[in-house]
């Protein structure tokens, strides 16, 4: 049987941490850990070692951004979604280029959700 | 600077409510906010902006759309956290979006947040060149304010 993928959730919001917990498909992952803002991110992750990261931008402490950045540099195979309302291309590309391996733009339906885990997940099930 | 941009802000929370199972919002024609004018929602989540431009991006609602927002998203937990939490959320979430034409310097803070009557904190927000966008959904009516200098 195929080990599930390990997912963590960084986001500041409440409503967007619970609808993530509640759409993301339990039979294909495991839901180990959320993280309020980058700072906690960085160290959750640390102990947690996740295989695929949904990644808030604006945030307190350490933005998104620079959470990336921490991220790729402990372990850069992780797979990482932006989920984000910064709906600007230069925000999107800087994302993709810090190692990001996929964009939601919020407000998001719970399909688009689901398809944008599916495909921020494909190498990890391949 | 603000007029050029209302259309932005307006197309922002057409698209957040369309995301929601009930679609249909009623936006209103916007207007200059008088320094008499009080924040009448029970609760309003604030963005501050800076960068390209100064000012602020609010959003204040009563009590019951913001726990329709909830609901419609699928999320039972109707806490004062959560509502709260919402607001900010609705608040960013409308800011943020506003960067696809506005570009990246449009820069948004975290979300602050109130309850009750929080118009005496948002004093600041309320005294300058402040354009209120109305909107009614679901029979609730909620103002979007943005001041951009």
């Amino acid at each position: 049987m195929m080990s599930k993928i390990r997912l963590m959730i960084v986001d500041d919001s409440l409503l967007i941490r619970k609808k993530i917990e509640r759409v993301h498909d339990q039979e294909k992952y495991h839901l180990v850990g959320h993280a309020m803002d980058g700072g906690q991110a960085v160290a959750l992750f640390n102990e947690l070692r996740p295989d695929l990261v949904t990644m808030d931008l604006t945030m307190p402490n350490i933005d998104g951004i620079e959470c990336i950045d921490r991220l790729m540099a402990i372990d850069p195979d992780v797979n990482i979604l932006v989920v984000s309302a910064l709906s600007d291309e230069a925000t999107g590309i800087t994302a993709l280029e810090k190692g990001a391996t996929g964009f939601l733009m919020k407000p998001f339906t719970e399909d688009e959700l689901s398809e944008a885990l599916e495909i921020a997940s494909e190498e990890l099930v391949s | 600077m603000i007029e050029n941009n209302l259309s932005v802000f307006i197309d922002c929370i057409t698209r957040y409510f369309e995301h929601l199972p009930n679609k249909n919002i009623d936006v209103g024609t916007p207007y200059l906010v008088d320094e008499t004018d009080e924040i009448e929602g029970d609760y309003t989540g604030v963005i501050a902006i800076s960068g390209s431009y100064n000012g602020n991006c609010y959003f204040s609602a009563p009590r019951g759309l913001i726990t329709d927002v909830i609901t419609n998203s699928g999320e039972s937990e109707t806490s004062e956290e959560m509502v709260l939490d919402t607001v900010g959320e609705i608040a960013n979430t409308l800011s943020g979006n506003a960067r696809k034409n506005l570009g990246a310097e449009f820069i948004i803070s975290v979300p602050k947040v109130f309850n009750g009557t929080g118009a005496a904190q948002l004093a600041s927000v309320e005294e300058q060149h402040t354009y209120a966008i109305p909107i009614r959904w679901k029979n609730h009516e909620a103002l979007l304010g943005v001041r951009l200098d």
